[in-house]
């Protein structure tokens, strides 16, 4: 009885302990993370370097492209360990979703893989406070041609036979348009089997820009996010072409480089420089850098040159944007988001890319996309 | 006699009595508990009408949206192109698809489950028996998805074989002509669903075989019957309309499949007389590939298509509930 009651105070003394010291330490952390937070964000502004959080807090939503979502996650983890008032929610969801989202001001801001349409500007203006949406290139990947022909490695295709091959009018491996590219491969009778997306996708309308800018008089559809041609075989998502063309001997298919790994080899592309060129994110870059900006006013949306003639640079590139509104941002988010869009067109932030698979913005494209985030408001 | 009379008499008093208490139990419902019940089950019943009918017109309102926009006949064009400018969509190849690829997974699957029913109702020993449900049951809880992908990565690398079998010996019909695609076609997709409706189709049959009266299957026994003579005498018929039930659910869930339809087939649009060839598609797979990266008026027409699913729906139900109908006086119910 007595040693009961005595295990009984002892065990609610040791119970009490535990409870305060638990509400101590637990209010020593909160302490402590306000503490590093603002430090570490006024020692960053001092240095003048890495990531300036500014006045950024809360919750920053945004939504869109899938093709930049590994990007966007890369960056995120990267930029909340500096400021860690600040938390971004970017959801990969599609740029149409992304640009829904933004439009009807949801987000403070969407990754697309194309440029704002007119009627969506059009859109933007009743959630931009003045202002209207503009498209900010910040990432960039090569789209490589992926195949699955036995005994043939370093394949040489150029736009022509690629949009004859997408097209089901080159129907067998052993075509002589294909051997003309490829003198030194065996290349076996073996049907061709070209994957598309069966959903709408970026990437399609990206590669199909491709065709139709390299070869006009092969590819005679209209383009967009949808597959147009008939024939072949399709699949759902990138992953899934990629499956497809693992799993199929003579598959084909276009996807983000990313995903051509794992016994996928890519096609170099004969374009009309000397050497056929490799689908690597430098020679994507290269590529990109001969794109000229078209949009008006601070818009900075870029027409690509789907035919370099600079030797090493990888014609079929795609880009994808942030879209912001240039004026009338929500004042709760612009901070964030100002704070956040300087960082990822940092040299830090676009240093980061090429280790996700993508490629860097060249530096002209990128000098202009960041005075224009500067003038952010 | 006169006491007998009067002992007709007496009990007289007491019908009437409980009568106009049956008469008055059963329309209004005197105690709390009935009204109570009465107004839940009424209360459920109206609430599923007016959400049929929200759904309805949500559905005719979006679709009419898209619709009126659209550039090309809705029902006969092999396009769905709702970027374009004007837009162009139809929802021909769809609904070939999706009736084709239903039909093929109910001819797969009807006999498949009608079969499992009766060993595990009159053949399997109780304990196999048992163990054949359980397993079938747990097929049901199997995630749509998880078939998409051992469908994806299993299903269609190990087709090829049964494909080159059937182009072999059926490729001068035209319906079985393979032209050595990968296996990603409307055949596959039916196996697929045939596996995934097999669970409901065969858990009703199984309860409607066991519902037969024993004194028609010892009848029949005594008769002389053998053991299958009794299923094709008795219990066939007497389960006929449940199982015609089970398969119209089995069904209702082969129309509606997305996800697994979408990571397996090769979609496009395009109809293939071969049921080997990939291409084709469901109403199901092209909203759920489609919708992520649609405009406005992208999500309108799939809404209008999502529309046509839903009417074919309620034909397949309809068609059902008048064959059972018909057939009410085998159902042994009245027996």
């Amino acid at each position: 009885m007595k040693l009961q009651r005595k295990n009984r105070l002892r065990a609610l003394s040791l119970g009490a302990v535990a409870v305060t010291g638990a509400l101590a330490l637990t209010a020593c952390g909160s302490d402590d993370t306000g503490g590093t937070s603002s430090g570490s964000g006024d020692s960053t502004a001092s240095a003048g370097s890495k990531v300036d959080c500014g006045d950024a807090k809360g919750q920053l939503l945004a939504d869109g492209s899938s093709a930049q979502k590994n990007a966007i996650d890369a960056w995120v983890k990267q930029y909340q360990t500096s400021c860690k008032s600040v938390v971004i929610n970017y959801k990969g969801s599609g740029s149409g979703a992304g640009i829904t989202a933004f439009t009807q001001g949801q987000v403070a801001f969407a990754g697309s893989d194309s440029p704002l349409k007119p009627e969506e500007v059009t859109a933007s203006k009743e959630v931009c406070d003045g202002g209207q949406g503009i498209d900010l290139p910040m990432v960039g990947g090569p789209i490589a041609v992926g195949y699955n022909v036995p005994g043939v490695e370093n394949l040489v295709l150029d736009a022509k036979t690629l949009a004859l091959i997408f097209d089901s009018k080159i129907t067998n491996w052993n075509d002589k348009a294909i051997a003309a590219l490829n003198p030194d491969a065996k290349l076996p009778d073996l049907k061709i089997q070209a994957f598309h997306r069966s959903d709408e996708s970026g990437t399609t309308d990206n590669f199909t820009k491709y065709l139709i800018a390299a070869a006009p008089d092969n590819w005679k559809y209209e383009g967009g996010k949808a597959w147009q041609a008939k024939g072949g075989q399709s699949a759902q998502g990138s992953s899934g072409v990629a499956q497809g063309v693992k799993e199929t001997k003579g598959a084909i298919s276009y996807m983000e480089l990313s995903y051509a790994k794992d016994g996928i080899s890519t096609v170099d592309v004969k374009t009309e420089a000397a050497e056929p060129v490799k689908a690597t994110v430098e020679n994507a870059t290269k590529a990109i850098s001969e794109a000229q900006v078209v949009g008006t006013g601070k818009d900075l949306s870029l027409k690509l040159n789907y035919t370099p003639k600079a030797e090493g640079a990888y014609p079929i590139t795609l880009v994808t944007y942030e879209i912001v509104c240039d004026k009338g941002n929500k004042a709760e988010t612009l901070p964030a988001t100002k704070s956040f869009l300087t960082y990822i067109a940092s040299e830090d932030g676009q240093a980061l890319l090429s280790e996700a698979g993508y490629a860097p913005m060249p530096e002209e494209i990128i000098t202009k996309v960041r005075s224009t985030i500067s003038e952010l408001s | 006699m006169d006491i007998s009379t009067k002992k007709d008499t007496v009990p007289p008093p007491t019908p009437p009595s409980s009568d106009a208490a049956g008469q008055a139990a059963a329309p209004g419902a005197t105690r709390i508990g009935d009204r109570i019940f009465l107004g839940l089950s009424r209360g459920s019943g109206i609430f599923l009408l007016a959400l049929m009918a929200a759904i309805a017109v949500f559905l005719s309102y979006r679709a009419a949206l898209a619709i009126s926009k659209d550039e090309a006949n809705f029902f006969t064009t092999f396009e769905w192109n709702p970027t374009a400018n004007p837009p162009v969509f139809g929802i021909a190849v769809l609904a070939f698809g999706t009736i084709v690829s239903s039909v093929i997974a109910m001819a797969i699957a009807v006999p498949v489950a009608v079969g499992i029913a009766l060993f595990i109702t009159h053949y399997a020993p109780r304990k196999l028996g048992g163990l054949i449900a359980y397993v079938v049951d747990l097929l049901a809880a199997v995630p749509s998805i998880v078939y998409g992908l051992w469908g994806a990565l299993v299903l269609v690398p190990h087709l090829g074989g049964l494909y080159g079998w059937l182009n072999d010996y059926l490729g001068w019909t035209g319906v079985f002509e393979w032209q050595g695609g990968a296996p990603r076609s409307m055949l596959t997709v039916g196996i697929l669903l045939a596996i995934m409706i097999l669970p409901i189709i065969t858990n009703v049959s199984r309860e409607v075989f066991r519902q037969v009266p024993r004194m028609h299957e010892e009848a029949a026994l005594a008769l002389g019957a053998t053991r299958w003579e009794v299923i094709r005498m008795a219990v066939l018929p007497f389960g006929r309309s449940g199982v015609i039930s089970a398969s119209m659910l089995g069904l209702g869930r082969a129309l509606g499949e997305t996800m697994a339809v979408a990571m397996v087939l090769s979609s496009s649009f395009e109809i293939n007389l071969s049921l080997l060839d990939p291409g084709g598609g469901t109403f199901a797979q092209n909203i759920a590939s489609k919708f992520s990266e649609a405009t406005e008026i992208g999500r309108d027409a799939l809404i209008a298509s999502g529309l046509v699913l839903f009417v074919i729906t309620l034909l397949v139900n309809g068609a059902a509930r008048l064959i059972i109908a018909r057939r009410k006086e085998f159902s042994g119910a009245n027996a």
